[in-house]
């Protein structure tokens, strides 16, 4: 059963009675596991996208099934559930918490979780790990790089261990090298740790990373192809 | 989200606005404190007052011209002549009254005395030594006069402290004559300084016989009160009723509503004082819930800037899972943090200044007997009233918050 089935997805933003639309129904499916990039240019609809399926914004057409289930069948605590333990989120703006530490940016989510506190620590230090932070652990997030900032967003969205992790464009205030290390972090969550990653980008070279591009082109899908030849984070050909 | 991380967070969220969350809750800290010094104080001049009454003892009646009044048309009733000698004497037959009672009249007026060059305008009371006995205060230089000075309607005088001090300074003022309405009247007593007892400053009193009073200085033959003190507590309401109908059969008056007199006990009078303090301080604690109000306004205000300088961290917070019911408790709670604080203040610079009000009461007023008065209810009503202030207007602004789309709040600039 594919984690993500979208079925004719649109979506039109309403504002003062002008009708603009974005999506134009949007047909495909997602299995668990997958590294997914969805390409297109600036416009195209792709962060709109993003923010349906990850339950942030809402479709006006079709129907959008989440783990097998439609997701207009869920209530609202279900949904803030599903986003808590199921989706972490990597924005590119970062927003952390401003005068906070890495390690209460990381906690963030595990006070909304039904983890035991007791095994908050042990989760909050694992997921600092995984993103090479633990010599910033204690530091304000004020005081970090922008590299550093993005990699606390990613420990901060894989703190509770959700299936799926969305990235809207992760590298996108970054420099190359920030944003390669960004990349490597997430191919190793999607191939160690069997997270499904669902990553936003206009650039190819980081498209390419995924095992699978979605184009998005004026709201409709151009294409969805396999990639045949997977890079790893510096742009070079995997095995 | 568990409750002590919701705390947490509206506490952190409180301490990066350090000054502008102190100078939210004024508001409120001068509201509670209003209300508090309102109660306070109240209380205090209640208990003041009706320990003032009672220091008059309970066997104490006050039989006085015109019916009880109801209502400001009945002042004028007071200067009704229907008290006069036949009805002291009256009272005093025991055929009429029970008991074994001390009956004496009382007269009293306002004038200006004076000595050589010093003047005063004071308070002249016309009495008889059963009034220094109810009032249970004697000359600490000479002494009181006697029966026989009333009924030889001699000019002597006993003076208060204070009309000692304007009129003679520092050299003795028995054996001297002070001059009322052209007439020389002997200082025979002085009293020391006492205060206010009664509602009466004794300090500013000049005592005379009553007889002297009336015939001497006012020229008239009626009372303006008759004191009578029962035996015992116990007989005066059979000693009213007695008065009541002895005076109405002399009178020849038939419907109690037609009464040319009535008589005081200090029941009535404490039952009197108590709703009439206990009515303004109702009104001034409604007044003092103005300020409360505004009080609440302005936190509304500011948790609504504080909801929306904050959008992008509500975004986030839903985004990674926070409920609706999260955002409202964490917003709700920190203005109830803000209120219960502003609350506390109240309630400690409000015991505060009750202190220092009752000090200037007791120090420059004369009421030695005020007490510091601090109700443990006013605590509790202070920072539940507080809280619930934070609780009602910070509903609005917390639910704006949580109404807040995650995608719309992240995207706020």
């Amino acid at each position: 059963m594919p984690i993500i089935k979208s079925k004719n997805i649109s979506k039109t933003y309403y504002a003062e009675e002008i009708e603009t639309p974005v999506l134009h129904g949007l047909d495909f499916e997602i299995e668990e596991g997958e590294f997914v990039a969805i390409m297109g240019p600036s416009g195209s609809g792709k962060s709109t996208l993003l923010h349906i399926l990850g339950f942030l914004d809402d479709q006006t057409g079709g129907t959008y099934h989440f783990n097998g289930k439609k997701i207009s069948d869920y209530t609202g605590a279900e949904i803030a559930h599903i986003r808590n333990k199921e989706m972490g989120f990597v924005f590119q703006a970062f927003n952390l918490l401003p005068r906070t530490t890495t390690y209460d940016n990381v906690k963030l989510p595990l006070v909304y979780s039904e983890y035991p506190e007791s095994e908050w620590d042990e989760m909050i230090m694992k997921a600092i790990e995984a993103v090479g932070l633990e010599h910033r652990t204690y530091f304000e997030t004020s005081q970090l790089s922008g590299g550093e900032k993005q990699r606390v967003a990613i420990a901060r969205a894989l703190v509770t261990n959700p299936t799926i992790i969305f990235a809207d464009e992760p590298t996108g205030n970054l420099d190359s090298k920030s944003g390669k290390k960004i990349i490597e972090i997430l191919q190793k969550l999607n191939e160690k740790d069997k997270h499904t990653i669902i990553l936003i980008t206009h650039e190819s070279e980081t498209a390419h990373c995924a095992e699978r591009i979605i184009h998005i082109k004026d709201g409709k899908i151009d294409s969805d192809k396999k990639v045949r030849h997977q890079k790893d984070a510096n742009h070079g050909y995997k095995k | 989200m568990r409750l002590t991380h919701t705390l947490k967070t509206a506490v952190i969220g409180l301490r990066t606005n350090k000054g502008r969350s102190m100078l939210t809750i004024l508001g409120i800290v001068i509201g509670i404190m209003s209300i508090i010094m309102v109660m306070a104080v109240g209380k205090g001049a209640e208990d003041l007052i009706l320990d003032q009454i009672r220091g008059m003892g309970s066997r104490t009646m006050s039989v006085e011209p015109g019916r009880m009044p109801q209502g400001l048309g009945d002042v004028y009733e007071i200067f009704t002549e229907s008290l006069g000698d036949k009805e002291v004497e009256a009272i005093k037959n025991k055929n009429n009254v029970r008991g074994d009672n001390r009956v004496a009249p009382f007269v009293g007026f306002m004038d200006t005395v004076s000595h050589e060059n010093e003047k005063m305008r004071t308070q002249i009371h016309g009495a008889s030594e059963l009034w220094m006995e109810i009032m249970d205060v004697y000359p600490e230089d000479g002494q009181m006069f006697t029966d026989s000075d009333v009924k030889q309607i001699a000019r002597v005088a006993v003076i208060g402290s204070e009309v000692k001090n304007e009129l003679f300074g520092e050299s003795d003022a028995v054996g001297e004559n002070i001059r009322i309405k052209g007439r020389n009247f002997k200082v025979v007593g002085v009293f020391p300084p006492t205060g206010v007892m009664m509602m009466m400053d004794v300090d500013s009193l000049i005592i005379l016989p009553y007889t002297t009073t009336q015939k001497v200085l006012l020229g008239i033959s009626h009372y303006h009160a008759i004191l009578v003190q029962a035996e015992t507590e116990a007989m005066v309401p059979g000693i009213v009723e007695d008065i009541k109908i002895t005076l109405r059969e002399m009178h020849g008056i038939t419907d109690p509503d037609k009464d040319d007199f009535h008589v005081g006990t200090m029941e009535d009078a404490m039952q009197i004082i108590g709703s009439v303090t206990s009515a303004l301080t109702i009104l001034l604690t409604l007044v003092a819930a103005i300020s409360l109000l505004v009080g609440g306004i302005g936190i509304m205000n500011i948790m609504l800037v504080s909801v929306s300088e904050r959008t992008r961290e509500i975004g986030l917070r839903k985004a990674i899972g926070a409920t609706k019911g999260d955002i409202i408790t964490q917003f709700l709670l920190e203005s109830v943090i803000l209120t219960i604080f502003g609350g506390i203040f109240g309630i400690m610079l409000g015991a505060g200044f009750t202190w220092l009000i009752g000090f200037a009461i007791r120090e420059f007023g004369g009421f030695i007997s005020w007490k510091f008065y601090f109700p443990i209810s006013a605590v509790f009503l202070g920072v539940g009233v507080a809280g619930a202030i934070g609780l009602v207007f910070g509903l609005y602004p917390a639910s704006q918050a949580a109404k807040k789309s995650p995608i719309e709040a992240l995207r706020y600039e």
